[in-house]
């Protein structure tokens, strides 16, 4: 009966996902909204006037920095300005949530095998994929309704507001459709997310390299990006432009990739066994080599996957905006009023250098998003009861935790050097800058380390103190790490509150001069959380089982 | 004797979940002691204390001389530990798994680990992933037999083994026994249990609740009997230590149950009456640990729920 009703069973599927999900995804939109309300509301007060609106607007059509990270300038209103200041906060909120619920109740389902429990009952083959599918879909349905709902509170128009709420919606959408097709390929939920992950980031590249190489119209106040920010969701997102063109007609190509991609996902499901990916499992050896035999060979074991698949990707995407830095360069000479503007950021600074710090902090951020993972496995380790038997052999749990320390803490420098020298080496390659390139690049990226490393001492923290708790309070923290760094000048947050983040407190080198005060003070924050953490974790019970 | 374990009023609780309740146990050197109770009863809660795994609230726990909690690292190289529902690093094989737990303890035998492969007829070169439930649970039993240590703490170690696997469990655990070594075994099954321990304790709602060797447990058991007889069965009922007692119509064949001290009256008074057949089934431990099993809650002041009337095998008598 399974082959012939595929989605039996999906709508109590359904309603189990939403009961599962019952405080995590509200808790995801309510913060996605409230920020949305924040970001329109405080934009208002930083651009008061006309004359105001339209200088703003006109730097930002013209400043390849904002063109990078913030995307197409799209006119002087309030907006449009607003809202193409904070998409990029939101959609990648939006996809990362998108992407963690079809995961978690597809891929991390049969993982814990609870799958195989409903793949018993009366249950059609695709009814998992399906329930998720519903859950998620909805999820951004709603959350398309409340972004629109939050704008227009604002005193906005409401044609405007849906559009802002249709790029929300339809980038989790498309990420969601992302994940099924991870879900499907890869046998675990770690890989599955690295999968939305690293579609994430694609997808941010080529809209950045589309809207650098865009085309300034309409007086001055708006970018028609090139055609690489057309491949990407993110880029169809912007390219909605809500308050200036309201282009609804891209409500379709969402549906079309979200549809094709869950198509794929579907297709796949029916191609393979249940707890299996599409990659078959090899042999291994009968004997274990000296190498793996400590906690520490162990661990490398563990994690060694998951730092190759984040070395490659910030190779790539080092690479990709390291070379975005000669159309950089042309666009400074050409244009004073740009220097200006930058220059208000750290007066005495050459621009190029700025322009390696700004980078490197968003990269540091992505980083960070590896320490925090590469830590929580120290977590699943224990919540999967892994870690049980080998504490129980003469493994001290020290020395379990300082083997994924040493590799995480090792992992991250590694990655952030990398990216550093992946981006100086194209910069130099295109520009012939090769000291500046590469010095620049890689001194602005170690800098971001002790930051990530403070973040990591507070995951030690939690998952000593808070073990269940771990997981969402460390991924919240980096999820407000980025929030305050992108937008926390905007939001007009309180200067404590920015402090709390780590990445608060990175000098702007090579733009600025390295101080080592701020620095050393993240280092000592880093090793205390640690200390911390490690303390607490040598007098606590086994936690097994979420 | 010697003790190898010993706790005295150990608690643990969860939250508002009593784990453990005053448990009182001890194991002696070299023998295989059983530790039986329902699901949820607390054995893995107090074998992971006994490993360090868990902190106690309350009570006294001492193992191989140590403090569980505090010697941790220096007691785990004299014992070896089988988790009933073993999990496993997926990419690792089999055999990379066994080394692994083994090394990590101290010194392998590879010779006795060889060996136990071959026994328990586990591919060692599969991933852990792709393992059976029984095949994941050979990995943690090889990884734990094969080392030659004072103390094994198994908890269901043989939940999902084949018929087949239980008995090259049972020759393992003897060949243990021979060497001096000591087995603290939970399990739920009782053929395993009798087959295997010296002494048992039954533990249950965190606490023991009876505790002993095996024979002495026997005793506290009933004996079914079955008989015909030549004259009418009359006053069964009114016997001490004689329950459920079914008649037929003739009453001239009956079946019941008789307390083990009972046995020698109820005997005496079957003689007057003519017995013509006699069939009775042996005292099974099964019975004991039904009752202990039993949903209601034991009573506080030690006694035991009665039993309630259930189907026996019949065995004839020896
Ligand atoms: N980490 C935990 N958090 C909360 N409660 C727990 C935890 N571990 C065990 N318990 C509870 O403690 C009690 C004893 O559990 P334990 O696992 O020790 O039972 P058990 O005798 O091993 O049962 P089984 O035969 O099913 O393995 C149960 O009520 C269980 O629900
Ligand atoms: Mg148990």
């Amino acid at each position: 009966m399974t082959t012939t009703r595929p989605l039996a069973g999906s709508w109590r599927l359904v309603r189990l996902a939403v009961r599962r999900d019952r405080t995590v995804l509200p808790v995801w939109i309510a913060s996605i909204t409230v920020l949305t309300w924040a970001v329109v509301a405080s934009y208002a007060a930083t651009v008061p006037t006309e004359a105001d609106r339209i200088a703003t607007a006109t730097l930002s059509a013209s400043n390849p920095m904002t063109r990078i990270f913030d995307g197409p300038a799209s006119g002087a209103s309030l907006g449009a300005m607003s809202l193409v200041e904070g998409y990029k906060v939101f959609a990648i909120l939006t996809a990362l949530m998108s992407a963690q619920a079809i995961v978690r109740h597809t891929r991390a389902d049969e993982e814990t095998g609870r799958a195989e429990l409903l793949g018993s009952a009366p249950v059609g083959r695709h009814a998992r994929l399906c329930a998720a599918l519903v859950l998620v879909l909805g999820a951004n349905l709603v959350l398309g309704v409340t972004t629109a709902t939050a704008v227009a509170a604002n005193g906005l128009a409401w044609s405007g507001a849906w559009a802002a709420g249709l790029a929300v919606a339809g980038t989790g959408w498309v990420f969601a459709g992302v994940a099924a097709v991870g879900a499907q390929v890869l046998s675990t939920a770690r890989g599955a997310n690295a999968v939305a992950g690293g579609a994430l980031g694609v997808a941010f590249v080529l809209r950045a390299i589309g809207d650098l190489r865009g085309e300034i119209t309409d007086g001055g106040l708006a970018l028609v990006s090139a055609w690489p920010s057309w491949l990407s969701p993110l880029g169809w997102g912007q390219q909605i432009r809500p308050f200036y063109q309201d282009r609804w007609w891209i409500a379709g190509l969402f549906v079309a990739l979200t549809a094709a991609l869950v198509a794929v996902a579907a297709m796949l499901t029916d191609r393979r066994d249940l707890g299996s990916g599409m990659v078959p499992a090899r042999r291994g050896p009968a004997r274990a080599s000296r190498w793996l035999i400590s906690p520490l060979g162990l661990a490398w074991r563990i994690q060694r996957g998951v730092l190759l698949a984040w070395l490659v990707s910030v190779a790539v995407f080092g690479a990709v905006l390291g070379s975005m830095g000669d159309t950089l360069e042309d666009y400074l000479a050409e244009n004073a009023t740009v220097r200006q503007m930058l220059l208000s950021l750290s007066p005495d600074a050459d621009l190029m250098d700025l322009f390696f710090a700004l980078i490197m902090a968003l990269v540091g951020l992505a980083c960070a998003g590896y320490t925090v993972q590469a830590l929580l496995r120290m977590r699943s380790e224990e919540v999967s009861g892994r870690l049980e038997p080998l504490l129980a052999t003469a493994v001290g749990r020290r020395r379990w935790l300082i083997g994924h320390l040493l590799i995480a803490g090792a992992g991250t420098v590694l990655l952030l050097t990398v990216s550093g020298l992946a981006s100086g080496l194209t910069y130099g390659a295109i520009t012939g800058h090769w000291t500046e390139g590469v010095g620049g690049f890689l001194a602005a990226a170690l800098v971001q380390a002790p930051a990530a490393l403070a973040l990591g001492g507070l995951v030690l923290t939690v998952f000593g103190l808070l073990p269940r708790l771990a997981a969402p309070i460390t991924w919240s923290a980096l999820a407000a790490a980025l929030v305050m760094g992108q937008l926390g000048a905007l939001l007009d947050l309180p200067q404590w509150l920015l402090d709390v983040s780590p990445f608060t407190h990175v000098p702007l080198v090579p733009a600025e001069a390295f101080t080592p005060g701020p620095v050393a003070a993240l280092c000592a924050a880093a090793i205390l959380l640690g200390a911390l953490g490690v303390a607490t974790f040598r007098r606590r019970d086994l936690v097994i089982g979420a | 004797m010697e003790h190898v374990i010993r706790t005295q009023g150990l608690v643990k609780a969860f939250g508002r979940t009593q784990a453990l309740n005053g448990l009182d146990l001890e194991v002696g050197r070299g023998e295989v002691h059983g530790f039986l109770g329902p699901n949820g009863a607390g054995k893995s809660t107090t074998i992971r204390v006994l490993l360090g795994l868990l902190r106690k609230d309350g009570g006294h726990a001492t193992l191989l001389g140590g403090d569980p909690w505090r010697d941790a690292v220096s007691l785990h190289r004299r014992l070896a530990y089988v988790p009933g529902d073993v999990q496993l690093w997926p990419n690792l094989s089999g055999g990379e798994a066994i080394d692994l737990l083994g090394a990590l303890r101290g010194p392998v035998d590879v010779g006795r680990r060889d060996e136990l492969v071959e026994r328990f007829q586990l591919d060692p070169t599969k991933r852990c992933s792709t393992y059976s439930k029984g095949n994941r649970q050979k990995v943690a039993i090889v990884a734990g037999l094969a080392s030659d240590v004072e103390l094994y703490l198994l908890d269901e170690p043989t939940s999902g083994l084949d018929p087949l696997m239980e008995t090259v469990f049972q020759e393992v655990v003897h060949e243990i026994t021979a060497r001096g070594g000591t087995v603290l075994l939970s399990s739920h099954i009782l053929t395993e249990a009798e087959a295997l321990c010296d002494r048992v304790s039954i533990i249950r709602d965190g606490r023991i609740v009876e505790q002993g060797t095996l024979a002495s447990l026997r005793h506290l058991t009933r004996t079914t009997l079955h008989v015909t007889t030549r004259h009418p069965l009359d006053g069964l009922d009114g016997l001490p230590g004689v329950h459920d007692v079914v008649t037929t119509h003739d009453r001239r064949a009956a079946g019941f149950e008789v307390e083990a001290d009972h046995l020698d009256g109820v005997v005496q008074h079957l003689g007057g009456i003519g017995v013509l057949t006699l069939t009775s089934a042996p005292p099974t431990l099964e019975e004991l640990f039904l009752r202990h099993y039993g949903s209601e809650p034991a009573r506080p002041d030690g006694t035991d729920v009665p039993a309630t009337p259930r189907p026996r095998r019949a065995r004839t008598s020896r």
